[in-house]
């Protein structure tokens, strides 16, 4: 616990931060490849053609609610607050999909992969989907839509 | 193999996700909530993950080739371009509208799968939008 953050789960955040990093880095070393969870979720789709081998797409796709399962089961559940209303998740969904797109990335492939390896285009891009969240977050906390 | 790989790859990461706290999309909200109770556990996984991944960008540079791949297949492109900063800040602001990534919102599919959908739909006809009409920014 982290003096005046109660909420915050440092020990937590350090430990699967690093089964993250871990997972990128064997993308990485093994298969030559970016642990890019937007391009690979385009891939895996069919929604582009470009990037990795489509069967590595869908594996690693199917990977992700398979993992976090295996923690719930282990853990006795996980908890995840969503909005009430499905409007958020309707309009967050549309622009995380196209902007990642646009983008060429998120906070796996980005922030991430591209952090580490001090991408210029990934600190750009970091710095700004950050701030953009911090000021979005403001806003509707000053519009009271939180 | 590469299936294998990709695979533990993919499990590696969910369960990441999941262990965090970044599977709840109101953990994630709080940490973009400045002027709110602000949630910093985000930091710490971020800079978890940075850590094995700069390692393995070191041992990277060591290898020919990739354990089993042919060849390292890398983003290439070193140019700040428009698309890139429209795209981030696009991004930024459904992340924080939703308090939802691509990660925690395939891996929430285990963990909430209905209350998700709603985001993980929505996300994929946004790519979709984007492959059909990309905005053409000079």
């Amino acid at each position: 616990m982290i003096p005046g953050f109660p909420n915050a789960m440092p020990v937590q955040g350090l430990t699967g931060g690093l089964l993250i990093g871990l997972a990128a880095a064997l993308m990485l070393l093994g298969l030559g490849r970016i642990a890019g969870v937007s391009g690979l979720a385009a891939r895996a789709t069919g929604i582009t053609n470009a990037g990795a081998p489509r069967d590595v797409a869908v594996a690693f796709v199917l990977g992700l609610p398979l993992g976090a399962l295996i923690i719930a089961v282990l853990t006795g559940g996980i908890t995840a607050h969503f909005p009430k209303s499905v409007w958020p998740l309707v309009i967050g969904g549309l622009l995380v999909g196209y902007g990642t797109r646009l983008g060429s990335g998120c906070t796996s492939g980005h922030g991430v992969c591209g952090l580490s390896r001090l991408s210029p285009r990934s600190m750009v891009a970091t710095a700004l989907f950050i701030s953009s969240g911090f000021v979005t977050v403001g806003l509707l906390r000053a519009g009271g839509g939180l | 193999m590469r299936i294998v790989i990709a695979l533990a790859s993919g499990l590696l990461f969910g369960a990441g996700l999941a262990w965090s706290g970044m599977a709840d999309p109101m953990r994630v909200q709080a940490f973009l909530d400045l002027f709110g109770n602000w949630d910093p556990t985000l930091v710490f996984v971020m800079g978890g993950a940075i850590i094995p991944m700069a390692i393995a960008w070191i041992i990277k540079g060591r290898l020919s080739t990739p354990l089993a791949a042919p060849g390292f297949e890398l983003p290439g492109t070193t140019q700040l371009d428009r698309p890139l900063a429209a795209g981030a800040i696009l991004f930024g602001m459904g992340w924080g509208i939703s308090g939802l990534c691509p990660g925690p919102a395939l891996a929430d599919l285990a963990i909430a799968p209905l209350a998700v959908l709603p985001f993980v739909l929505a996300m994929f006809a946004g790519m979709i939008l984007h492959r059909f009409f990309p905005l053409k920014l000079r």
